[in-house]
């Protein structure tokens, strides 16, 4: 199969989901003829127009609320937010209106609209361009949160996402826009909720996400020459959560250890713990390990930012510290 | 341009409904039969009534926290929304959403919304939608003066503006946002003005008069429909009861009773019913039927919402995904 781009890969499912339904539009800030920030949407303005592909103000909570309204008046609105830190400025179109109409409604209004957008520190811009709050939206019921680690997950997951009737987080990562990857030509969708077991193992459960599903398939490769063999799992949508997946592993495994880039206090790594110590405790034979962010905003010094950031061999350490519980 | 004899006693209709409905509301809330939080549009029935006679059925309207008036105006059966404030089965939203959240997609109520300034950037997509789909739908934005102090009253005026697109953002001027008169909130008088940084008509109305309202919004409508982009106007008025029911003595922590009367004299409803009578449009026993038949429907929203089931405890988790 040929190998594209997480970035190519994201910018075709766009193309062939605006080909297919004349109801997707996308709005963002740079967009157009920039081609987006990453070049996410690079060439869609020329195929598709400026009525289609629309370069917004910099006014994250008009534009979002206006695909709150498209999307629940039939359409199906994709918009960019260029950076996770820039949602902040529309939370309440986000939290209270978009994730909440088709309950307050009583089932009557849908809103079938994506938000994209993307974490992760490493470019040295500092704690309001780097961070990577994704957990915040997996917390909000009614909302769909996406995780793609890969650039077949990208496609996939992102058409689902474009046809799926439900509001939907989007988190990209900045890092894999450029990682490389076997894509299909044509359409096709992942569905929510389906983890995928990206490596084998009976020692350890490692439940990663977004790069550092990368770095947990790395640290298993080195795992291995050591003797330990370590499941690799990517739940691929953090909601809805592929529950027995991960427990299931952990019932084989008797050790987990969560991978995620959000910050370690009440993120995604917490809820992960929390859900084995509550229903799979007894199957543990090594406290729960969380590899998480740091509790400090990103800083902006390269030595403080590359401290603040972990992959491989911090997972390695873990990988031994939870192979020491007999 | 100008409304038929039928028009005319439609909006009469409309308005009264509105006043019965609200005063109903007044008292089965202060009975504990209507639970949360109630804010009545009793003072303010010309705008919603104005605006939304020159809508069809097709178009669509955003509305606020104090948004029955929008609702019954917009078309909503009376049951229906009775049981939603009552918090039943049968209600609008299935007793999920309540009296700031009544929405009737059937009828393009694309929502009250508890949050001000919320429903503006979801009006601007619900009129792009409109442009994109190539219908001829206009839509109609409620909301309040100190929602113009917010952020998304900018970024919403101005897209839409940028895009021609046909919305018409009607401002209901009550002078207050919940306690804090309108000049401690803004340095203009008219909120119609700052439709001029958007390069849009701006106009300032007599809220409480139907026929003024109803005039101005024939008229944005008109030009949205035509592709010509958003008008804003503002229609001043004012709430005659506290900003919630159970708001104290009505208000009276941050305005008179002089005041409070004063606008009473302007009753948006006698004095259009004065009018149509001196016009000789209609009767006093017409209009008495008229009322009579209202009050008879209000009473059978009552017993409807009383007579029908709470939700099952089970339907909390029903509807939060498609």
């Amino acid at each position: 199969m040929r190998e594209i781009t997480y970035c190519d890969a994201l910018n075709e499912a766009l193309r062939q989901c605006m080909q297919e339904d004349d109801r997707v539009v996308v709005l963002g800030e740079d967009i157009g003829c920039y081609g987006g920030i990453f070049q996410v949407t690079k060439g869609l303005l020329d195929e598709f127009g400026p009525d289609r592909i629309v370069d917004t103000p910099i006014a994250e909570a008009g534009f979002v609320g206006a695909c709150v309204g498209a999307a629940l008046t039939g359409m199906r609105p994709v918009a960019e937010i260029m950076f996770i830190d820039f949602t902040t400025v529309c939370m309440d179109m986000i939290v209270n209106q978009m994730a909440k109409m088709h309950y307050m409604f009583g089932g009557k209004g849908r809103v079938p609209m994506v938000l994209r957008t993307n974490i992760g520190a490493g470019r040295g811009t500092a704690a309001q361009h780097s961070q990577s709050f994704h957990s915040f939206f997996a917390h909000m019921p009614g909302l769909v949160v996406a995780a793609p680690a890969t650039p077949y997950d990208a496609k996939g997951l992102l058409t689902e996402a474009i046809k799926n009737d439900n509001p939907v987080i989007f988190v990209e990562h900045k890092r894999l826009y450029i990682s490389k990857g076997p894509v299909p030509e044509e359409s096709y969708t992942i569905p929510f909720g389906k983890a995928e077991i990206k490596r084998e193992g009976r020692d350890v459960t490692i439940v990663a996400t977004h790069a550092l599903v990368g770095s947990a398939l790395e640290a298993a490769e080195q795992a291995s020459k050591e003797g330990i063999e370590a499941e690799v799992i990517d739940p691929r949508t953090l909601s809805p959560l592929d529950k027995d997946t991960i427990l299931n592993s952990v019932q084989k495994t008797g050790r987990l250890l969560v991978a995620d880039e959000d910050n370690k206090t009440y993120g995604f790594a917490a809820e992960i713990s929390a859900i084995v110590a509550e229903e799979a405790i007894y199957y543990l034979k090594a406290p729960i390990i969380r590899n998480a962010s740091p509790d400090t905003p990103v800083p902006f010094s390269p030595p403080l930012e590359k401290a603040y950031m972990f992959g491989k061999e911090a997972l390695m350490e873990s990988i031994r510290r939870l192979m020491a519980y007999a | 341009m100008d409304p038929t004899k039928d028009q005319l006693i439609s909006l009469y209709r409309t308005m009264q409904t509105i006043r019965l409905f609200e005063e109903r509301i007044v008292d089965l809330y202060a009975r504990g039969e209507v639970p949360g939080l109630a804010h009545l549009y009793i003072g303010e029935e010309a705008v919603a009534a104005g605006v939304c006679a020159v809508l069809t059925d097709d178009d669509y309207i955003t509305s606020t926290h104090r948004g029955h008036g929008h609702v019954i105006a917009k078309g909503t059966e009376l049951e229906p929304m009775m049981a939603e404030l009552f918090g039943k089965k049968t209600g609008c939203c299935k007793g999920k959403g309540g009296s700031m959240h009544i929405a009737d997609m059937d009828r393009g109520i694309l929502g009250a919304n508890g949050i001000a300034g919320g429903g503006l950037p979801i009006a601007v997509g619900a009129a792009w939608s409109s442009k994109w789909r190539a219908t001829n739908q206009v839509t109609a934005c409620f909301f309040g003066d100190d929602s113009s102090s917010n952020g998304t009253f900018h970024e919403s005026l101005n897209l839409a503006s940028l895009h021609k697109l046909p919305v018409v953002f009607v401002c209901e001027n009550n002078g207050y946002g919940i306690s804090v008169c309108q000049a401690k909130c803004t340095p203009v008088t008219d909120v119609a003005s700052r439709a001029v940084a958007y390069e849009m008509p701006g106009v300032v109305v007599d809220g409480n008069n139907v026929l003024e309202v109803y005039e101005a919004a024939a008229k944005a409508v008109k030009r949205a429909r035509a592709g010509e982009g958003p008008t804003l106007i503002e229609c001043k008025t004012y709430r005659w009861r506290g900003h919630h029911e159970g708001d104290p003595n009505q208000g009276a922590r941050y305005r008179t009773k002089e005041e409070i009367q004063a606008w009473k004299e302007k009753c948006p409803i006698e004095r259009f019913r004065k009018k149509m009578l001196k016009d000789r449009i209609t009767t006093k026993k017409s209009l008495g039927k008229i009322d009579d038949d209202i009050s008879e429907a209000i009473s059978e929203a009552v017993k409807f919402a009383q007579e029908s089931d709470f939700p099952a405890v089970e339907e909390m988790y029903d509807d939060i995904y498609v």
